[in-house]
């Protein structure tokens, strides 16, 4: 394995861990404000539906983008009506929000471009840029450190550059002001910050539009990428978020770390299938379920204990 | 309540009436949809074309779960649709069971058999059109890496990747095939950013023609390989349209024709095992105006070569689904 092989694998794994990162953050608002989003998946596809079908028809996916992050938080405050308004039961909200998603991208799809359920491929001009940074050009030559940030850090599309922002954004408004504090508040103990005088139904609900901007964002990378929306390609990626969040505690930087690693066990799959390492043969059905395993044995109290927000999932209702 | 009976009423009557009149032949197409651009949307021009021809109509529907299949079928067969072709390997262990209740009607099943006195299984050889698009590829690449990627891991889709292997291998022995999977559960179908991520890596690893056999996460690979700038290859259906000037041929499945002939033989399907080859053009590359300007002579002379002795038997295309396994991979 050469070294431009290992910066073909890096330059992958920042690829599948930016719809990760953007929805594990969305997860990661969400469930520090006290609500347990299961949804991300739907939100995700509905956002790559959206933003397919509008960027198509416009021909501009910075319309698509808006649409399709619009679209998303339409989905969030759904479950926000449910579950913080009506106090019902989070989890069911959740779930109800993939169906959702999933049935309706397909019937207006069907309905709208009459392709099954697809939409149709964006030309490149109504796709995201590749974005090459200054310099990029001149320093290729350089050993090492030149295809490093050539190839690795330039050139991705502007999404990349987002979701990898969005990490220090969310580490500084969790933890260093103070709607972060009353947030995380809200999440651990809601009886205290009503208290304060603060209103926990409102900080719920600005967590839950934060969660559908971002998801928003992972949606529309997604049919940016794959240039069109077809059905149900968000494969479980929302699932694998919440994986990613559980794995990371609930912290900004360790969910980027968490994403990225996953992100890696996804790019480095192909490159390991029908190879042997010291006479073992790794099975790339291994590498699949590896998050998955890795998160059990996280969630079964292994490797330190994951400890969610001790209010996670319960409605706040007032003390009469 | 006068009003509920005449209405309940007329509707017997039709129902009854429908039932009489109505033998139009159905078809059900699987998860995919009718216009994937692959192998349903096959199964649907078949269905068109026959329409067309003879002005006749037909039902069809679309599935939208898993739990639909034999639900469906029992109720084509019930409202007295004959013959009911089904498009998809899957549709396996709903109509053993269905078969055996309508034991009148025929059924038509495509991509699987199914043993039944009343059932007509249609199955392709993938791997023998997979060779000829291997030659193909092996002609046309520049490095001597061409690739393979694959949707969900079944044995039938590795019967297309082995087929493909063996039509490189014979072309150019010192050719190197890479070949990845999407996954392992049916989402692997429909993950076209993991197909356009696989064929990068691909490319990365010096593939400069890549064959997708994949259904909507294809649609990633043909992007991504008009995108970076190399060759890729269609399936089922004749996918050459779909980025015009990058996709060197597709490897036909003819389940339009599969659905035309049954369609026409109608009521009178004849049960049994039928193969769909390159001797009966069932399978094979695809060539049309988009991808003329990237065939040459001499690649379409080698493939007709190769398939004048396939159907003659000098060359023997292994299939992977005779012993789960692979000599050329």
């Amino acid at each position: 394995m050469d070294f431009m092989t290992l910066i073909a694998i890096f330059d992958s794994t920042l690829r599948y861990a930016t719809p990760l990162l953007l929805a594990c953050l969305a997860g990661l608002y969400s469930e520090r404000a006290g609500v347990v989003d299961i949804g991300l998946e739907g939100k995700m596809l509905g956002a790559a539906f959206v933003t397919g079908g509008v960027a198509y028809v416009t021909g501009s996916i910075w319309l698509g983008l808006l649409a399709g992050t619009a679209a998303s938080i339409a989905l969030s405050l759904i479950h926000g009506v449910a579950s913080i308004t009506y106090h019902g039961d989070q989890l069911i909200s959740g779930v109800a929000i993939n169906f959702l998603a999933a049935g309706l991208s397909i019937v207006i799809a069907s309905a709208w471009f009459g392709l099954g359920g697809r939409t149709p491929s964006l030309p490149p001009e109504a796709r995201f840029q590749n974005i090459n940074l200054p310099l990029a050009d001149t320093l290729q030559n350089v050993p090492i450190l030149g295809p490093i940030y050539s190839e690795l850090i330039s050139g991705h599309t502007i999404l990349v550059y987002v979701a990898l922002l969005a990490v220090p954004v969310t580490w500084a408004v969790l933890f260093r002001t103070r709607f972060g504090l009353r947030l995380r508040a809200a999440g651990e103990n809601p009886g205290a910050v009503d208290t304060a005088g603060v209103s926990v139904v409102r900080l719920r609900y600005y967590a839950i539009l934060i969660a559908g901007l971002l998801c928003g964002l992972a949606g529309a990378y997604l049919a940016d990428f794959a240039a069109n929306f077809v059905k149900d390609m968000t494969a479980g990626r929302g699932f694998i978020a919440l994986a990613a969040l559980i794995f990371a505690k609930w912290r900004p930087w360790q969910a980027m770390g968490t994403c990225l690693l996953f992100g890696f066990l996804s790019a480095a799959a192909p490159y390991l299938e029908n190879k042997s390492f010291m006479g073992i043969e790794v099975a790339s059905q291994f590498i699949d379920a590896l998050p998955y395993i890795l998160t059990v044995i996280i969630l079964a109290g292994f490797v330190g204990k994951a400890i969610p927000p001790r209010a996670g999932g319960q409605p706040y209702v007032k003390e009469q | 309540m006068t009003l509920m009976k005449t209405i309940l009423g007329a509707t017997a009557t039709l129902a009854l009436s429908a039932g009489a009149v109505l033998a139009d032949p159905a078809i059900v197409f699987d998860l995919g949809g009718k216009f994937d651009k692959s192998f349903n949307e096959a199964a649907y021009n078949g269905a068109e074309r026959w329409a067309s021809e003879t002005g006749g109509s037909y039902d069809e529907f679309e599935l939208s779960a898993d739990a639909q299949r034999e639900q469906v079928l029992r109720r084509f067969a019930e409202g007295g649709n004959n013959p009911i072709v089904m498009a998809g390997f899957s549709f396996a262990s709903a109509l053993e069971t269905v078969a055996a209740d309508f034991p009148d009607t025929k059924f038509v099943i495509i991509d699987m058999v199914v043993d039944a006195p009343n059932v007509r299984s249609i199955v392709f050889d993938e791997h023998t059109g997979s060779y000829l698009v291997g030659v193909m590829a092996a002609m046309a690449s520049e490095s001597g890496t061409v690739s393979f990627v694959g949707g969900m891991d079944i044995p039938l889709i590795s019967k297309f990747a082995c087929g493909y292997a063996q039509g490189v291998k014979d072309t150019n022995p010192d050719a190197n095939v890479i070949v990845n999977m999407t996954g392992t559960t049916p989402s692997a179908w429909n993950d076209p950013v993991k197909g356009s991520e696989l064929t990068r890596g691909q490319i990365s690893q010096g593939s400069d023609v890549v064959f997708a056999a994949a259904g909507g996460t294809g649609l990633g690979v043909l992007q991504t390989a008009k995108d970076e700038g190399i060759l890729a290859i269609g399936v089922d259906s004749n996918q050459n349209h779909l980025q015009p000037g990058s996709v060197l041929t597709s490897m036909v499945k003819r389940v339009d024709n599969a659905v035309y002939e049954s369609f026409t033989a109608g009521e009178g399907v004849e049960p049994g095992f039928a193969a769909m080859g390159l001797a009966n053009e069932g399978v094979g590359p695809a060539f049309d105006d988009s991808n003329a300007p990237l065939v040459t002579d001499e690649m379409k002379a080698a493939v007709e070569e190769a398939k004048a002795k396939i159907i003659a038997g000098d060359i023997v295309v292994h299939d992977y689904m005779s012993d789960e396994s692979c000599p050329s991979l």
